[in-house]
């Protein structure tokens, strides 16, 4: 029977305030509008309402399997990881890890998880060992062990030890990152949410960290929900791929099964980015024609400019 | 692992964690301590100027008025220190970018806000203290008549109704991710005018002196003066500890609901992100 480490079901959640209607307001708009103080914007064109950061989204991760979440930049895959971390509660729907709920069993779901996000978050003039105890004491572990552990997970993960006792201010952007996940490995957690860990790492450190990665997955079975932009980390990683795209899930199976959406190319199987670009097209494309407008745009505000110089530099040079 | 030796653990956890920063921060602690000294060298002068600008005849005792406002700027640093390490639990990890790696580690508010509190009592006695000696040296003060157990007692009983007051004012931090921690300062401005730091709260108008009834720090500074000035028994002291007592059990748990309300917001409107 298929246990399931994580249930996302008919999630929910928005940002910013619903639209004021208050009818003050409202004619405060109308005469803004109408006096053309508010850019002439008609009343009905103003985005004041709220972002619809996750919208009905569901689905399951079996445990111990290493399920990627794919999108573009907006899309909602780090509101997904804040609302199984319980940084976020969710508007509407209900997430169970491991069977409980983040909202009302906080502490329980606290101890299970962990988290790594694209930003390495440290005390910035703490060493590495002072931030990990840190963090290991805040979940109940304590000792002269604490320090060996440290010592051993960062090692493991390719850092040198004499880094070990230096502020993390010093140290490069790939180093903090492992520092990052050996913090969040020293708690055991049963379910490890990692936020686009390998995001700006050099391509010896991402190898390194998904290495860490699989071998968490294989030796003790740890369920794994990874983010990432990085089309072949996914592939390389993941056993099941859901692809977010506006807060909504519009794909969700193996990356091979994925593949299967999208047409073959000169004969050739489309890759995991073919797949991505396929379904999440529309927005790109849409993003491109927006720049290439707004590029066009400057073009004829510069040579309007440069027409406008050469006119009125015209009667000086003619005197 | 029982819950109370993890609860022990996560309260030590904050404490050594503040430790380990003021030790690299070294050089600002130097930097503030005698930018404290200074200040507070300074408000006491004023006891010796107000001595020689009143002249012989109007019989000002120098002396008397040095040592009173040694007490308040004393006192008040004191409370300002252990309110300002409470009230920076959400900036500090906003500043340095932690706060939701320390909010969803598996703590409940109460440790955490107990670590913080511990850490931030101990600090501030230290730091107090070295301005105590410093102010006597430069003085050359006669302590020998004051009751400095007592002063303590009262510095520590005080500091309860001042711990609620500033889990209280965390919050605001926590809600305006962009200017809260600048809102902290006009609850330590009203609370220095209306509390009698340097002048008795008689000198207040009828209207302001019934905020320095429910300032905690008026009955510290009183319980402080006694001791110190007057060389009053610890045992005479508890028509200012009973109110403070009082205060701090009613503000401490009201502070930490509230702090559990604005917890609960933030976490539904997205406010703990760390850009604000």
């Amino acid at each position: 029977m298929t246990t399931y480490a994580i249930i996302v079901n008919q999630v929910i959640k928005r940002f910013g305030r619903e639209k004021d209607n208050h009818w003050i307001k409202g004619v405060f708009r109308k005469w803004t509008s109408a006096n053309g103080k508010n850019g002439n914007k008609p009343v009905e064109e103003e985005n004041t309402g709220p972002v619809l950061a996750l919208d009905t989204v569901s689905f399951q991760v079996k445990e111990g399997e290493i399920f990627g979440v794919l999108g573009p930049n907006g899309s909602g895959k780090s509101t997904l990881i804040r609302l199984m971390s319980t940084l976020l509660l969710p508007d509407e729907g209900q997430i169970l890890v491991m069977g409980l709920d983040p909202v009302h069993r906080q502490i329980e779901v606290q101890q299970l998880i962990n988290r790594v996000s694209v930003e390495a978050s440290f005390f910035k003039k703490l060493s590495p060992m002072e931030n990990l105890i840190y963090g290991a004491r805040l979940y109940g572990m304590g000792g002269k062990e604490i320090r060996q552990r440290v010592v051993q997970i960062l090692t493991r993960l390719g850092l040198e030890k004499r880094n070990i006792f230096n502020p993390m201010e010093e140290m490069s952007r790939g180093m903090q990152q492992k520092v990052a996940i050996a913090r969040a490995l020293l708690s055991r957690p049963k379910i490890l949410l990692l936020d686009e860990p390998t995001t700006g790492l050099d391509p010896v450190s991402k190898r390194e960290v998904q290495a860490v990665v699989m071998e968490l997955k294989e030796q003790d079975g740890t369920t794994i929900l990874l983010t990432t932009h990085d089309m072949n980390e996914a592939e390389v990683l993941c056993d099941r791929v859901a692809i977010l795209h506006k807060g909504k899930l519009i794909a969700l199976d193996t990356p091979e099964a994925l593949k299967d959406l999208v047409p073959r190319m000169n004969g050739h199987k489309p890759s995991l980015e073919d797949v991505f670009i396929h379904l999440t097209g529309d927005k790109l494309k849409e993003e491109q024609k927006e720049d290439i407008e707004s590029a066009q745009a400057m073009v004829r505000a510069i040579t309007n400019a440069d027409k406008l110089v050469e006119k009125e530099s015209q009667p000086a040079l003619e005197q | 692992m029982s819950t109370t030796i993890q609860n022990i653990q996560a309260t030590y956890a904050f404490v050594e964690r503040n430790a380990n920063l003021v030790k690299r921060y070294w050089a600002w602690e130097l930097v503030w301590m005698v930018y404290s000294i200074a200040n507070s060298l300074s408000v006491s002068f004023i006891g010796l100027g107000m001595e020689a600008l009143s002249g012989e005849q109007a019989n000002v005792d120098g002396r008397f008025l040095v040592l009173y406002l040694v007490i308040g700027t004393l006192v008040w640093r004191y409370l300002t220190t252990v309110f300002y390490w409470i009230t920076e639990v959400i900036s500090i990890e906003r500043w340095e970018g932690t706060i939701e790696y320390t909010l969803m580690a598996p703590v409940r508010r109460v440790v955490h806000m107990a670590g913080q509190t511990v850490f931030a009592v101990v600090y501030s006695l230290f730091f107090t203290g070295v301005i105590l000696v410093v102010t006597v040296f430069v003085f050359d003060l006669d302590m020998s008549q004051a009751n400095l157990w007592g002063g303590l007692v009262m510095l520590i009983a005080g500091s309860f109704s001042f711990i609620g007051i500033s889990i209280m004012v965390s919050v605001l931090p926590l809600l305006f991710p962009e200017r809260g921690a600048q809102m902290t300062h006009i609850v330590i401005a009203v609370l220095l005018l209306v509390s009698g730091v340097y002048y008795p709260i008689e000198v207040l108008p009828k209207a302001l002196q019934v905020f320095g009834v429910v300032s905690p720090a008026t009955y510290v500074l009183d319980g402080v003066r006694l001791t110190l000035l007057e060389g009053t028994p610890t045992n005479q002291l508890w028509p200012q500890i009973w109110p403070v007592l009082v205060m701090g059990t009613v503000l401490i748990p009201l502070g930490l609901w509230v702090f559990n309300l604005a917890e609960r917001y933030a976490k539904r409107t997205g406010k703990l992100a760390r850009n604000g």
